[in-house]
């Protein structure tokens, strides 16, 4: 492995490692109710946001869904507050009043995650749009499931955006199902990323996971913008959820889906991989640290205070209360 | 002399004005840069700003209002403008899911300030899917701020004070307010959201009108006066915050209010009103009346349309109704005139 190479695995080793970790550690206690917010796990699907987000510079911008820990985190959003926010403590990002469905830092580029699906990829569009009036040569990243791929927002975004020639780049996170329904129960073919073609836009698919090839892609997307290529991309990654649609457990006593099928991405999974390919005593050290960054968090959240009464009341409007506005 | 302008065109003064001074203020919509500029408002406005900062639109309410939330987050003030309230429908996933409660669920992070326009297309065989006004459904949403001025002075005003708020703002216009003309000031000026305008004084009765129905109160009044009935007329002009202090103080003084919708009213305005009234300790003995839309779809044919509507005439037969509670019986002489009633101002 050269050196660069060798740079790169580690860097996403600690990424991958981090997020799992912060995940793993939610559903641990998740059974206490000290995180009152439905939780949307992205245990398994991890590599997507990291390939991604390693490859954006910090000024640029992404967009994504409830299920947003991976994305929130690979993109630099504060951890402390991340997990302050699922404690629903006034020190969360969105000062309690969001969970863990609606995550935000606007200093790391997170623009917010939203619980409706679909509803965020016009949004990524239009400050697309913005940076482009503005000349900015920064872009913007929109992360959406399978699932949004059905509702008429998605079309009417992938529409405007190539009328536009926007810089944005839409992730489509084909985990297969959208809760309990298979992908292929929602529409005829398994086309996602042939449809976006249709828009007139560059459109590809990789499905097997890879975190070298996601990366690859977003990195020679991100170039192509900064040297005035400005079209909006479309990548669909295929990847798989190991836990419930939301929540901390397993759910394959269900019987949606099976065992067999989840068996080749947890074989497949990158964080395995990417382990195997580094120095014991490296991958130790990554870990031990983010372990005492994941403890400071929790600590953090657990001492943080709830927000006060008059709290309710506040930042509905700009400079202004909802009470008497 | 103080200078005329009809609503229609001082709602594009508001806008060029504000384009001119601030290059964060773009205007989209479907057919905005058409040779008819959205019923003359936006005419000529691309060909002075530029299609990057004007532009007509897919047939896409829901994507293109997501769009100008996202255009509004990045720091732009997209003014978003449909020919119809009705397909305000279509894009209320976007409204209230997202433009109403991002700065609130993310904790003050963000903000969103973004004018949607929509214009009720009441009349002339408009038809149940082009007459609808859902302004009573929009107030319901906390994180959004409506406006719905009658006159041209407030056309303008509430518009610039809507491009400079920081917060989603909807601007409600009604099609037949297009016929208003009145004064309306050359410079700058905006008109604070929470303040009711009182449009006429009078002790007997208060009449409160919302948008059209400010002036269909206005003619009641003229009717009314003809046998020695002052009828005090209100307009809301900001139905969300709502300043019902006014109104209060009206009703107090008159004994009498009737609320006159330009929508349906099982949840409506005039319930919102009344029960707020009452919420205030309104005396037992004031007489209060809602009067708006029958509870059907609008009917197309004008014989079943005029049974449709509120108007001047059942506005003046109500209040008359209130004041001598059925012991007489008048009929307002005049015949209906669809004339507009001119306002010289200054407010
Ligand atoms: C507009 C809308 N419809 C339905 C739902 C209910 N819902 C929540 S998550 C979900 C599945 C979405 O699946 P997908 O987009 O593939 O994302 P994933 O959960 O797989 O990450 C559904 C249907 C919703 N939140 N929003």
């Amino acid at each position: 492995m050269n050196n660069q190479i060798h740079k790169l695995t580690e860097k996403f080793y600690g990424s991958l490692y981090r997020i799992r970790r912060v995940e793993e550690e939610i559903a641990r206690i998740y059974h206490t109710d000290k995180i009152k917010s439905p939780v949307h796990l992205s245990i398994g699907q991890e590599a997507i946001s990291v390939g991604v987000c390693e490859a954006l510079r910090p000024d640029d911008t992404v967009f994504g869904t409830y299920r947003g820990h991976a994305m929130y985190l690979a993109k630099g959003g504060n951890l402390k507050k991340m997990i302050a926010e699922l404690y629903g403590k006034s020190t969360g990002c969105s000062k309690g009043k969001g969970g863990s469905m609606h995550l935000i830092d606007i200093a790391r580029g997170v623009m917010g995650t939203s619980a409706i699906v679909g509803t965020t990829i016009p949004l990524s569009v239009g400050y697309a749009y913005a940076l482009k009036y503005k000349k900015s040569d920064s872009i913007v990243v929109s992360f959406f499931g399978d699932g949004a791929v059905d509702e008429g927002a998605f079309h009417e975004s992938m529409n405007f955006a190539t009328l536009k020639r926007l810089p944005i780049l839409f992730i489509c996170e084909n985990n297969l199902y959208a809760i309990h329904s298979h992908h292929l129960r929602r529409r005829h073919s398994d086309n996602i990323y042939e449809r976006a073609r249709t828009y007139g836009m560059r459109a590809e698919r990789i499905d097997d996971g890879d975190i070298f090839k996601i990366y690859e892609f977003t990195n020679n997307y991100v170039k192509q913008s900064m040297l005035g290529n400005i079209m909006p991309v479309f990548l669909e990654c295929i990847t798989y959820r190991w836990k419930e649609h939301v929540g901390p457990n397993d759910d394959f006593h269900l019987g949606y889906r099976t065992k067999d099928e989840a068996e080749y991405w947890i074989q497949n999974d990158q964080l395995k991989k990417l382990k195997s390919f580094l120095d014991t005593d490296i991958s130790t050290k990554i870990e031990s640290e983010i372990e005492l960054e994941i403890k400071d968090a929790f600590e953090f959240a657990e001492e943080s205070h709830f927000p006060e009464a008059n709290e309710l009341y506040t930042d509905l409007f700009k400079d202004s209360k909802c009470n008497g506005f | 002399m103080q200078r005329i302008l009809s609503y229609p065109e001082a709602i594009k003064e508001a806008i060029e004005q504000e384009m001119t001074q601030n290059p964060s203020v773009i205007v989209l919509g479907q057919g905005i840069d058409d040779p008819k500029g959205t019923l003359g408002t936006t005419k000529g406005l691309v060909d002075k700003f530029g299609t990057e900062r004007v532009f007509d639109t897919p047939l896409a309410e829901d994507g293109m209002t997501g769009v100008a939330i996202g255009a509004a987050l990045a720091g732009l003030r997209p003014i978003h403008t449909h020919i119809r309230m009705d397909f305000v429908l279509l894009a209320m996933n976007q409204l209230i899911n997202m433009a109403a409660k991002m700065r609130y669920m993310f904790g003050g992070e963000v903000f969103i300030p973004m004018v949607v326009r929509s214009i009720i297309g009441k009349s002339w065989g408009q038809g149940a899917q082009h007459s609808q006004s859902i302004y009573p459904l929009l107030m319901n949403i906390p994180g959004l701020k409506i406006f719905a001025p009658s006159t041209p002075y407030d056309a303008k005003g509430c518009l610039t004070q809507g491009i400079r708020d920081d917060n989603p703002v909807l601007f409600i216009e009604h099609r037949l307010l297009y016929y208003q003309r009145g004064y309306v000031p050359t410079g700058n000026y905006t008109v604070p959201f929470g303040k009711a305008r009182i449009l006429a004084n009078g002790e007997d009765i208060t009449l409160v009108g919302i948008s059209q129905m400010a002036i269909e109160c206005l003619r009641a009044r003229q009717y009314l006066k003809e046998i020695h009935i002052e009828a005090e007329v209100i307009d809301p002009v900001s139905l969300s915050p709502l300043d019902i202090n006014t109104i209060l103080d009206s009703a107090l003084k008159t004994k009498r209010l009737m609320v006159i919708d330009n929508a349906w009213m099982t949840c409506g305005a005039g319930a919102e009103i009344i029960t707020q009234l009452i919420e205030r300790n309104l005396p037992r003995d004031v007489v209060l009346k809602r009067m708006g839309f029958a509870s059907v779809p609008c009917p197309t044919t004008p014989s079943l349309e005029r049974y449709f509507y509120p108007d001047a005439k059942t506005i003046a037969l109500n209040a008359y109704q209130m004041l001598f509670s059925g012991k007489k019986t008048w009929q307002p002489r005049t015949e209906l005139q669809i004339e507009e009633v001119e306002f010289k101002g200054p407010f």
